[in-house]
This record gives structure tokens, sequence and C-alpha cells, in this order.
């Protein structure tokens, strides 16, 4: 079965300048929802608890159960303002409690399960977590470091490896697509806890990988095609390695959605942020970095290994 | 094309048999258990397989294997039933010096375990349990040592006879006036050669001050002193919970993890993590106490403390005849009426004091005095912490001395409950610095379970969907992608089993994302090779020039994402540690399976035979 026996012939770099332009007006886009949201202006990340601090408590009921009575029952308890979800079926709901609701104590276990009038309903406890505010504040600064060090770290040995145009291209490519996967956790407001960051995380090196890929055949295509300009150049190599990411992406979403589908409510948002992130990436790697690399005006001479000097003179 | 080195094929086959050996344990399962360890940490006596042999004779249970294990006792059983049938006898049997605890076992047979194979460590969220995070209280540790040195700093002055003539206390210093300059340069240089940890600073202004403050140095080695010390406290007196596999570790500078598996109820367990409680011995002063109790007028030597029954006034004398430090052992029993009471045994000097003062006071009252500090935590409208610390000091007995005893006595006037948890505090010693429960997660048993089940489907059917993807995409070389895959699992499972790395829910989804990344090497290689084979290069060349090329962009991509893993492994804590471990782990194997693995396979199959064409489209 010959599928694709030709390497496809599209001028990707055609609407480069569209694409930048799109992506940044959207990385813009996203910057301002979120620093927004994060000043109290508008809707902010729906952060869970590793970040907020509180309460969370998911408990099982024998049988199905109305969100309004679990509600009710709570507010009896002395609970206001809960937040009160299915977490899977409806027999199980997720509680979560804002941190000023009660101090440091466990016996929030007791007190919310007696409030739930558990021993009647025969309500079992599943987890119950507490964090405190100080602890959420520290994983916020730690997360948005971890973020910067990972660009850093990322950059440094792509201008190793390459050149420092690339490394720009490759790093833009990296913010854009993190601000994506926020940007659609933003909008449909999926948890953002430890394991979404970890995604994030992943993702950033994940989508760097199609970055190099493409990179590593312009540079071997400026070795040995002498003819053509860096344009065709670069072109030439994203048509190259188109087939060979969208295999790649294939498996990797293949992975992500038995996650997504099987894997259960702890590495949902998880498996969400690494979706979507690998449908930009795809994009970003051909319109972010390398565009970005061709704009900022890549040169042969930027990529080919220092030749050993011409003898002019033989005696 | 030339055939694949052997010494290759040797590699790739001893590695293997290792990691198919080291990820075997995984595979068997586990038996209920019976762990025991000595209650003081010490190390088990030689023959205590044969006490443990009799106890389980004479209570007629059969032991599957019983034998030392990382200095414990491991005994695994067929049945829970036969399991808590031999807790109790052991418990019974052993008494208050051993710790039982109820486990399981692993049921990797001997000739694995004799090569040091064991299963991966399942993380609370796997199995259950309760995670605390407790933060050390830094400043109550700074504000102590202050005080030390507000007592001890004037004591040296007056030894070395330079005379000061003020004192006080700032949040962070201690501050001496001097009548003149003389006297203030005498003291900063006596001070500055005996207390080289100590910065001195004068200020010029009247009265002449000389403020003596901690280096910087200083205060973060008394801080890293007292961190320390709570954690030898903390899991004392872990220990004495009788929880299997207690894990007890620092996290950055003063915060403190502790996870229990298996532990449900995280109330009990917290009231002892964060509870720092004594006991004290006073002899009661005669004088009237209700009287000093109405006017505030208490003699010099006594102190006015209340009963915990009836709330009654009574005076005890400063003078502290016996004090918790001193104590060497406590455990709760029962008094003669039946009622409880913790049987305490003091050390030399301890008991000394006590047999002189019970010697001279046959008849008269001596008073038990309960002192417990509780932390109350409450949050500001900031959401900052507001920790409030409750002193309470109760008398909770007086009791006639009715002989001369010294090293072994009761103290009673507990309840049932108080007696037990006051015996594990004593015993467990004090904790240096308060502690503060900033964070409790509490996994049932029931949930681990769960994560487990659909990590596992999920594995598995992502394994499904990648198998069907690629052989029907690649034809036979998707077949060697998807056992140089197999083999990748198989190499993170057994490199996560000999680092006892622990294994959490985000760690399987890893796994499940390292598949989809893994076969992302194959991919680039398998795309190559088409490539090549457009180009009109033969079926063997291209296969060659295929694997050649990759490889340095494999490498180049898997370095990218191991930056990211590393970065997350640093800042990261419990579950998301496991994800980064799996994750960098399963990348580097992959980086061996799906180059090596893959082209062995390749060349084993194609690299003798005559081709046209190679059927991978």
């Amino acid at each position: 079965m010959r599928i694709f026996a030709k390497v496809p012939n599209i001028n990707f770099m055609a609407q480069r300048k569209a694409g930048l332009w799109i992506s940044s007006l959207l990385s813009i886009g996203v910057i301002l929802m979120l620093l927004l949201g994060s000043l109290h202006l508008g809707r902010n990340l729906n952060f869970g608890i590793d970040f907020t601090g509180g309460v969370l408590v998911e408990v099982v009921y024998p049988q199905g159960v109305e969100l309004d009575t679990v509600r009710q029952d709570l507010a009896a308890g002395g609970y206001h303002k809960p937040t009160v979800q299915y977490f899977g079926g409806n027999q199980d709901v997720l509680i979560r409690l804002a941190p000023e609701d009660k101090a440091s104590s466990s016996e929030i276990s007791a007190h919310v399960l007696q409030a739930l009038g558990a021993e009647q309903k025969g309500v079992q406890l599943r987890r119950i977590e507490f964090v405190g505010p100080q602890v959420g504040d520290e994983l916020t600064v730690n997360g948005s470091l971890a973020m910067v060090f990972a660009f850093i770290g990322i950059a440094l040995y792509i201008m190793f490896r390459f050149e420092w145009k690339f490394a720009v291209g490759a790093i833009a490519a990296l913010i854009h697509d993190a601000l994506m996967v926020l940007g659609f956790l933003w909008i449909f407001q999926v948890e953002f806890d430890l394991t979404t960051l970890a995604a994030i995380l992943a993702l950033i090196g994940y989508s760097n990988n199609e970055t190099i890929v493409i990179f590593d055949r312009v540079r071997e295509n400026l070795i040995n095609q002498r003819k053509g300009t860096i344009y065709d150049i670069v072109n030439l190599s994203v048509n190259q390695t188109l087939l060979r990411s969208v295999i790649t992406h294939v498996t990797t979403l293949l992975v992500c959605t038995a996650l997504f589908l099987l894997g259960g409510a702890s590495v949902h948002s998880f498996s969400v942020a690494m979706i979507v992130g690998v449908i930009v990436a795809t994009y970003s790697s051909i319109y972010v970095s390398t565009g970005l690399a061709v704009a900022l005006g890549v040169s042969r001479e930027d990529l080919l290994p220092p030749e050993a000097k011409e003898i002019d003179e033989t005696p | 094309m030339q055939p694949y080195a052997t010494w290759k094929y040797v590699v790739l086959i001893v590695v293997m048999i290792l990691g198919a050996l080291y990820a075997a344990p995984n595979l068997y399962g586990e038996d209920p258990a019976v762990q025991i360890a000595t209650q003081s940490g010490d190390p088990l006596a030689n023959d205590f397989g044969e006490e443990v042999d009799k106890t389980l004779t004479a209570a007629s249970v059969t032991a599957k294997r019983s034998a030392l294990a990382n200095q414990q006792w491991l005994i695994s059983f067929n049945d829970e039933a036969s399991q808590r049938t031999a807790a109790d006898a052991l418990k019974r049997a052993l008494g208050n010096d051993y710790v039982v605890a109820l486990t399981f076992a692993s049921k990797t047979p001997g000739w694995l375990r004799s090569i040091g194979a064991k299963p991966m460590t399942l993380g609370l969220d796997l199995r259950g349990g309760v995670h605390f995070l407790l933060e050390v209280d830094i400043s109550d540790v700074k504000k102590k040592s202050v005080e030390r040195y507000l007592t001890e700093l004037p004591a040296f002055l007056r030894k070395q006879d330079i005379r000061y003539v003020g004192r006080h206390q700032t949040t962070d210093a201690v501050q001496l006036d001097f009548a003149d300059a003389d006297k203030l340069n005498a003291a900063k240089s006596a001070l500055g050669k005996e207390y080289s940890e100590l910065v001195l600073t004068v200020s010029p202004a009247t009265p002449l001050t000389l403020e003596a403050k901690m280096s910087d140095v200083e205060a973060k080695r008394i801080v890293d002193f007292a961190v320390k010390q709570n954690l030898t406290t903390l899991r004392n007196r872990v220990n004495q919970l009788g929880v299997a596999e207690p894990l007890v570790q620092r996290q950055g500078q003063s915060r403190i993890v502790v996870e229990l598996p298996g532990v449900t109820d995280a109330t009990q367990v917290e009231s002892l993590l964060g509870a720092t409680a004594t006991l004290e011995y006073r002899a009661v002063d005669d004088s009237d106490a209700n009287a000093a109790a109405a006017s505030g007028v208490i003699p010099p030597d006594s102190e006015l403390f209340y009963t915990r029954e009836g709330r009654r006034p009574v005076l005890l004398k400063r003078d502290i005849i016996a004090a918790g430090s001193q104590l060497v052992d406590a455990a709760s029993t029962v008094d003669q009426d039946g009622s409880p009471a913790v049987s305490v045994t003091l050390d030399g000097s301890g008991a000394k004091k006590m047999f002189d003062f019970t010697e001279k006071n046959v008849g008269k009252p001596m008073a038990v005095l309960f002192k417990e500090r509780q932390v109350v935590t409450n949050y500001n409208a900031k959401g900052e912490p507001m920790r409030e610390h409750r002193d309470v000091e109760e008398i909770i007995s007086i009791a006639t001395i009715r002989g001369v005893f010294g090293k072994r006595f009761q103290t009673t006037g507990l309840q049932s409950k108080e007696a037990h948890d006051l015996a594990i505090l004593l015993r467990a010693g004090a904790l240096a610095a308060p502690v503060d429960i900033v964070e409790v997660r509490t996994i049932g048993p029931s949930l681990g379970a769960d994560n487990i089940r659909r990590g596992f489907q999920a594995a598995v059917l992502g394994l499904a969907l990648v198998m069907a993807f690629m052989i029907f995409y690649y034809r036979v070389f998707g077949a060697f992608a998807i056992a140089a895959l197999v083999l990748n699992i198989v190499l993170i499972i057994a490199g996560m089993s000999i680092m006892s790395a622990t294994l959490t829910m985000p760690g399987i989804a890893a796994m499940v994302l390292t598949m989809g990344i893994a076969v992302d090497a194959n991919v680039l290689i398998y795309e190559r090779i088409r490539e090549e084979l457009r180009d009109g290069q033969t079926p063997h060349a291209s296969i060659e020039a295929g694997y050649d090329r990759a490889f340095l962009t494999i490498a180049d991509a898997n370095v990218t994402v191991l930056i990211g893993t590393v970065v997350l492994f640093a800042m990261g804590a419990g579950p998301v540690k496991g994800f980064a471990i799996t994750l960098a782990l399963g990348i580097l194997t992959s980086q061996f399976t799906a180059i090596v693995g893959s082209r062995s396979l390749a060349y084993l199959v194609f690299a003798k035979r005559k081709l046209k064409d190679l059927p991978i489209w």
C-alpha cells in the first residue's frame, strides 16, 4: 500500500507571516485573559486546591444523589458556598470548600461526613485533601519558575546544537503552545492542578521535539544542497518531515485519548491538556518556530559547519 | 548490507533478560503479612525467629514465610484470617517493646529476591493512605534561642565581672545596656571570644547598647538542627503507630513529609504528630491555694495551677523533681483499680532526685503536672496562617507519697486514650519546635484500587491502539516497533523497581505517554527509510541510512523532553515527581529500544535476503 508515495510539496512558508500574526494575536489575547483573571477582573483559570489551598472531599453514595440535596446537607452543617459537582457518575460527588471555611484540621472529614448524614445514607469517603494556602502560593511561584527554567534550559540546548535564531523560534513556539493550552483550559474551565502543570511541562519538551526534527532537516538540506534559497530549503524540509509529524502526533494522540477515556478523573485534565497541546504543537512547529527563524533571517552560513580553509597557494 | 554486529545482539539479549528478571516481581502480587520491629529501632535479637515461631505454633497459625527483611521481621500468610490471628498473638506475646503492624509482602520467589529484584513501590494515590505535610515553626526556634541568650549572656558577663545596667529582648536579638564605653568594649571583646556565632553591634546612643544577634549561618544551623530533631521525634512517633512502611522525610528547608500507607483515619494521627506533651513531677506547697488564687499573691518559690478534675487551684513548688526529658520509658497500663495509667521509668539522675525527694517526704502529697502545647491555626482574611499556641497546664493527679521510690512508678488520673497517647509522646520525645500541618491528603483504599485498574486499562488500550496503527501503517516494521515498545515498557518497570522509585497515577500517565513518544523514534526512522526508497536507494541501503541518519535527531529531540522532566523533578513533590521519573526513564530506555532493538530485528529479518522492495508501506 503505497500511500504518500511522493513527498508533498506544499508551500508552507507562503503563509508564514499570516501564521505569525495569528499566533501573536492569540498569544497576546490569552496573556490578557489570564492577567485580567489573576487581577480578579475576569474569569480566572480553574485552579485546583493544589494551587488555591482549601479542602476537597470525594464521597460515594450507594445510590445516585441530587447535587442540591448535597448542598442543602452541607449548608445545614455550616458549610456555605461549597463547590459540589459530580465526579464520574451521579453517585460520586466532589465537594470543594474554600480555605477560610475551616482551619487546618482533618476533623473536617468527620464534620463533613456527619453533615452529609453518612451513617444513615451509607456515604463512603473516597478521599479528603487539605492544602494550606501558603503551600498553594508556593506552588504557583515554583510552577511558574519551573516553566521559566525549562524554557531557558531548552533555549540553551538549541543554541548549543543549532543557532540563536532557531533558539528564539523554538522558545516562541513553546511559549505559544503553553499559552494556547492555558487558553483552552481557561475557556472550558478545565481544572488546573499539579498534574496539569506536569502535562504542560511535558508538552513543552514534546512540542520542541517537532521543532528540532524540522531544524535538523533544514541543516541537513543546507549542507547537502548548495542550490536553492533558504526559503525553498525550509519549505522542502517541512514537507519532508510532515508525514513523520502527522504520524507521531497520531500515535501520541491515540495514547492520550486512551488516558482520557479510561484513565479516570485523576488524569482527566492531564489528558485534555496533552491532547490540545499535541494538536497545537503540529501547527506551531511549522509556523511559529520555523516561521520565526526564517523571519529572523536564518541563513546558510549560520548553520554550516566551519569548513576547513581552502588552500590558496601551493608551493 | 553489513550484518548487525554480534555484540549488539548480545547486549540486547542481556538487557532483555535483565529487564524481564527485574520487572518480574511486579507480576507476583502480594500476600497478607505481619511486620515486626523493635519499638526503640534497635536491631532484632538473633534468636528472634525462634520466638516468632513459638508464638505462631502456640496460636496454631502456619506462616507461609518468615524472615528478616530490612531489619524488620516479615511473616507472610496465605489468608487474612491467619494474618489477624497471628498479629494478635504476636502483640500479646511480644508486649510493648515491639511494633507489630499489618502489611503486605510480595510473593516474589526467593531466587528472584536473591538477585535483589523487588516490586515497585506504589504511591499513596494507588494504594490509599494519609499524606501529611508539616511545617516547622522556624520563628519559634529563633525566639527560643534568643530567650536562651537573654539569660546566658548576662550570666556570662557577671562571671567575667563586667557590669551591665540593663537587658532587653527584640524579636531576633538581645540588647545589653552599659554605663560607659570601657565596660561596653570589655563586654564586646569577651562576648566576641566566647560566642563567635553572634554578631555584635554597638549603638552609640545613650544608654550605650550592645546588640547581640545570631549570624545568618548560626540562624540557619539552629533551624536545621531543630528540623532534624523534629524529624527524629516524628519518626519515633510514627513508628509507635504500628504502620507498615511509613515515610518521614524532610522536604525543603523547614517542611517534613509524613506518609502512612493504609491509614484512613487522619484525625488520630494528626493530633499525635503535632502534639508536644510532657509531664512534670512537683512538690505541693501547703499554703492556702484558694487565697492565693483570689488575691493573686503567690509565694515566690511556687506557681499556681488548677487540677483537671474540678478546676481546683493548687500551689506547686517551682522546683521540678522529674520531667519528661528524664524519662527513659513509658507505657500505658492499668493500675490496681483498673483505671488507666502510665507506667514511667526514669533515667539515673531523675531516679536519684525522685528517691531523695520521696525519702524525705513520705506522707506528703506530690503532684503530676500535664503540659501540652496545642497549635491552633486560623487564617486571616488574606489567607495567611495565624498560628496561635495554647498552652494547657493541668494537674492530672495529686497523690500522697506512700513509700520511697525512684526509677519506676505509675501515674494515674488520665483517660484511657490519653494514657495511650501520652505514653507514645513521652517515649518518642518532645518536638524541638512546634509543627503546623499545612497539607493533609487522605486517599481511601477503594480509590487507590480504582486508580490502578483505570491506569492499567488506559495503558492496555493505548498500547493496543498504537499497535494497530503501527502495524497497519508500517507492516512488519510496525511489528518491530511494537516489539521495541513492549521491551521499553518492561525496561521502565524494571528500572523503577531497581531504583525503588514510587509508581503514582501521574507515573502511569507518563508510562502511557512514553508509548506515544517512544514510537516517534521509529516513525522518524521509518519515514526516513521510505524517503530513501523513494529516492531510488536499494532496500538495504535505505534501512542503513534510515537508522544512521535518524540517530542524532532522535537524541536531540529526547534531550529537550528530558530538560522538561528534570525541571519537573526538581520542583515537584509526590505524584508529580513520580511522573518526572517515569517519563525520564521511559525516554532514556526508548533511545535504546527504539533504535538498537528495532534495528536488530530489522537486520535479523532482512539483512540476508535479496530484496527488491521493503514491506514498509
